[in-house]
């Protein structure tokens, strides 16, 4: 699963490392390799292993079974103190009883260096972070974005080579993480250490992150750019876990042919499953197209709206094909309601492009909806 | 951007160094462990194991199965006193428990005035031994009192005086459990109660009476357990009335009869461990009763029922002050009740009793001792349990044997401390009758409440500041210094003062372990009243009210001022 890298260009690597609670394996074999100044998200739904992960590289839960090596040094077996990074908590776990500038240089005192250096040195972080002058203040003093700041800043303040988010952002007011995600991936870029986030949140991952691991139930279904993950989902829970997709039931009825309810459809890649298969095939809301749709035209289909849903931008419809009552989801825009007269009951005539058709091998009730719990 | 040039100056500085395969900091947690466990298996364990054996050996050390068993319970003399407790205990908890329900009901749900001092005057007692409602008594009731009359011929020494001092004495545990439990009330509750126009009888019977029915089991446990093993009030007001408590004491100090002890011991304990068994039960269901959205209930004022709580709490806040009140006063007169004047006479301890003032010096210094050393190993020992990661198996079991104490009363562990540390073949009977012995006997004694203190401190702290820690390199004992004391320490305070009045008030453990220049004031209280000299034993116990309450308005005092002043940063 893992992109293939050259492994003397690894900074981190991961490899086969198992982590079981009693009968519960929270990492099963789990390999990973990460580039030296890569922005990596540890995407999943809670409980899928991505903070258990994030815990065994950092030394704070070690792993049963499997090697970490940083930077070409074995640290399977390093207590955290041993290991070099930095890391950030959900709950800032900023000391409450110290001021700002005595938790940034919490990890300097013990380096003996000179107090004007250390100083020096904290008042350099505080600027890095957007909160100079704030030094004298105590944490209960801030807001939590300027709390998690500060926590960026005393996780950067040794300079480690590693810098570990555990959701970093979800504490936080919707509008505070917007700004705080884009401060956190601009320090990242200027500073080039390499960082691995955790978080479930998959809007997070897709615009933080140079590559996303997604994660599910202790394995890895799928390592790559946020565009590989949103256009082509390795797998149906991919597909499912990041952005919106429908799902429905279909057979493979030849070489990139599928039938559906009747419907015969084309798709680009029938990732090679044999004719006749059953199939799970996803699609896009928004990859459905209505404008200059003409009868007779491939993957061209019947359909009647069945439902609407208003979100703001656009909306949301349910539609169900003339043939088969198949129902599929598509996201319509202000201006396309307005132009084409969409309303209840409307039949429409619409297109599902091949290259958006995502067949999958596994079955649909195997999709449950536990992403909303 | 000078953050990333600076990267070259100290990569990966300071991998500690190892220690047997161990980090250091694994190394040193582990050492501490185990000296925790060594403590508490010394102070604890191996005490209720001596305990446990003797009962069933002979007094030449031959195992002899149940034979003092059944020895004990063919005479009817002991069995009588298995009755007389009994009968006290559960007496003095049927008429405790609904007098502190309807205190702790004004206390929470009325809309009375003075809350906390009223609160304040229940809690009273906390900071006297046991004894000292019972020498009030004497000075009431008894054959000089002045309302002797009231009892209609009846002595107070007997059944009787041990009730009602019982009853004072046992007063402000089951407060404190009940306000807590009535404390933990949904107020939603009753306002869906109200929106149904339901009564308020039948809103008391369906919602305010199932909330607080986890706290009235506790209490009537804790308080049953407290009568039945309590030694100070017996002794001094029981008369010819024989309970548990006295026999052992007769058993051991008087006769010598150390198996017959053990047995009397054993029979003490279960009593306790059915008292801890219940309370962790009904503690886990109180909390669950309890969801995170509850919100808590406010009283509206209604004059009536407000007035009325205020007379019940004058009346019985009263009546507690005076059974303390009473001995205070007569400590200063001249010559109970034909001489009135005042007088320090009576604190002229030599006249007394021939230790004079040294068992107050040194009933202080070991409260001190006690003090700083159990907060120390206390608070460490429990941070070590709830933050370190290394040894699980090692702190488990301290943990467990932190939570043993509060099963065994005060006599049960004393005796244990007899049969463990006074045997021959234990290098530790150095310390018999020692200071030492005392200091370690009243720790162990108070250190499960005092454990549980700083465990509810410590698991309020963010868990990740050890990781944090860890991180930077710094080890947790730096942390444990900087961060988590500063924190915990209204809670570390909290843990000292209890201690601290504990180890002034407690009789029934260190009985058995003073020696001649280890007695302590509680235990010349009891020797004074036994020579006869009452009003030395009631100026004895009024230093000791007046050291605690005075610790206590310094702990106060502490709280207020200084933390106030200098952990501003806990304030916005």
């Amino acid at each position: 699963m893992t992109t293939p890298r050259k492994a003397d260009q690894a900074f981190l690597r991961i490899e086969d490392v198992t982590k079981r609670f009693g009968h519960f394996t929270a990492l099963d074999r789990i390999s990973l390799q990460v580039s030296p100044g890569e922005f990596v998200c540890f995407l999943g739904p809670s409980g899928c292993g991505k903070t258990t992960l994030l815990r065994a590289i950092a030394g704070l839960d070690l792993q049963d079974d499997g090697r970490i090596v940083m930077d070409g040094r074995d640290v399977s077996r390093a207590p955290p103190a041993a290991r070099d990074f930095g890391i950030v908590f959900q709950s800032y776990a900023l000391f409450p009883n110290l001021t700002v500038a005595a938790n940034v240089g919490y990890g300097l005192v013990n380096r003996r260096w000179p107090r004007r250096k250390v100083e020096a040195r904290v008042a350099e972080l505080l600027d890095l972070v957007g909160l100079p002058e704030q030094g004298t203040k105590y944490p209960v003093q801030l807001s939590g974005g300027q709390q998690q700041r500060v926590a960026l800043a005393r996780a950067l303040a040794t300079s480690p080579r590693l810098l570990l988010l555990d959701e970093p952002l979800s504490a936080l007011d919707a509008r505070v993480r917007l700004r705080l995600r884009e401060q956190i991936r601009a320090l990242q870029r200027r500073l080039g250490v390499t960082t691995i986030m955790v978080t479930h949140d998959q809007e997070e991952a897709l615009t933080m992150a140079d590559r996303i691991v997604v994660m599910n139930q202790g394995v890895i279904e799928q390592v790559g750019s946020p565009t590989e993950i949103y256009a082509r989902p390795a797998t149906a829970f991919v597909a499912d876990f990041v952005g919106k997709m429908s799902f429905f039931e279909g057979r493979l009825s030849g070489p990139g042919r599928l039938s559906v309810a009747g419907i015969e459809l084309g798709c680009l890649d029938d990732r090679g499953l044999a004719t006749g298969s059953s199939v799970t095939v996803g699609l896009r809301p928004e990859e459905v197209r209505v404008r200059g749709v003409e009868a007779g035209q491939p993957n061209a289909v019947a359909v009647r709206v069945a439902d609407l849903e208003y979100l703001g931008a656009f909306c949301r419809a349910r539609l169900l094909t003339r043939e088969g009552n198949v129902p599929i989801l598509a996201d319509f825009s202000a201006n396309l309601m307005r132009d084409m007269e969409v309303a209840l009951g409307k039949e429409l005539l619409v297109a599902l492009p091949p290259a958006s058709l995502h067949v999958f091998a596994t079955p649909i009730d195997a999709l449950s909806d536990e992403e909303a719990a | 951007m000078s953050v990333v040039a600076d990267r070259e100056r100290h990569v990966s500085a300071a991998v500690p160094g190892r220690l047997l395969g161990w980090s250091r900091e694994d190394f040193v947690a582990g050492l501490l462990v185990a000296l925790l466990c060594a403590f508490l298996l010394m102070s604890i364990a191996l005490p209720l194991w001596a305990l446990l054996s003797k009962s069933f050996l002979n007094a030449r050390g031959e195992f002899v199965g149940l034979a003092n068993y059944a020895a004990y319970f063919a005479n009817p003399i002991l069995v009588d006193s298995l009755f007389n407790s009994l009968f006290i205990a559960a007496l003095s908890t049927v008429i405790v428990i609904p007098m502190a329900f309807t205190y702790a009901y004004a206390l929470t749900r009325s809309c009375m005035p003075a809350k906390p001092f009223f609160y304040a005057l229940a809690l009273l007692p906390l900071f006297a031994p046991s004894l000292m409602s019972a020498l009030s008594l004497v000075y009431i009731f008894g054959n000089q009192g002045f309302l002797r009359a009231l009892l209609f011929g009846n002595t107070i020494y007997g059944p009787i005086g041990i009730v009602i001092a019982q009853v004072t004495y046992t007063f402000p545990h089951a407060v404190l459990i009940l306000v807590t439990a009535l404390g933990l009330s949904d107020g939603r509750l009753y306002e869906v109660a109200d929106a149904l126009g339901t009564s308020k009888r039948r809103v008391f019977w369906t919602v305010t009476l199932p909330g607080a029915q986890y706290g009235l089991i506790s209490a009537s446990f804790v308080v049953f357990t407290l009568v039945i093993t309590d030694f100070g009030i017996p002794k001094v007001i029981g008369g010819q009335y024989n309970v548990l408590a006295t026999d052992v004491y007769r058993a051991v100090v008087g006769q010598q009869n150390f198996e017959m002890g053990a047995v009397v011991g054993m029979i003490l304990l279960v009593p306790a461990v059915l008292a801890f068994l219940v309370d962790r039960v009904v503690n886990r269901r109180q909390v669950a009763l309890l969801s995170a959205r509850a919100v808590p209930y406010q009283p509206s004022p209604r004059t009536s029922r407000d007035a009325g709580f205020v007379a019940y709490c004058v009346i019985v806040g009263f009546l507690v002050a005076a059974a303390l009140g009473v001995a205070v006063w007569a400590s200063f007169i001249q010559y109970w009740p034909y001489n009135l004047t005042l007088t320090t006479a009576n604190y002229n301890f030599p006249r007394f009793e021939p230790a004079g003032w040294s068992p107050y010096f040194t009933s202080v210094k070991m409260a001190l001792l006690a003090s700083i050393i159990g907060t120390a190993v206390i608070f460490t020992g429990a941070y070590l349990i709830e933050k370190t990661k290394a040894f699980p198996l090692a702190r488990g079991l301290a943990h467990f044997l932190a939570m043993l104490p509060v099963a065994v009363p005060g006599l049960v562990l004393g005796l244990g401390y007899v049969f463990f540390f006074n045997a021959p073949w234990n290098p530790l009977n150095v310390f018999y009758a020692t200071l030492t012995i005392l200091v370690v006997n009243t720790i162990t004694h108070f250190f499960t409440v005092s454990h549980i203190t700083a465990l509810t401190a410590l698991k309020q702290i963010d868990k990740e500041f050890e990781a944090v820690s860890a991180s930077l390199k710094v080890p947790f004992w730096n942390t444990y210094r900087r961060v988590t004391v500063p924190i915990c320490l209204p809670a570390i305070l909290d843990i000292a003062v209890y201690l601290f009045i504990n180890a002034m008030t407690t009789v029934s453990a260190v009985i058995f372990l003073y020696g001649a220049h280890t007695k302590l004031a509680s235990i010349s209280i009891v020797h004074m009243d036994e020579s006869g000299f009452i009003a030395g034993a009631a100026a004895m116990a009024t230093m000791i009210v007046m050291t605690a309450i005075g610790v206590k308005v310094l702990h106060i005092l502490l709280d207020r001022f200084l933390l106030g002043r200098f952990q501003a940063w806990r304030k916005r």
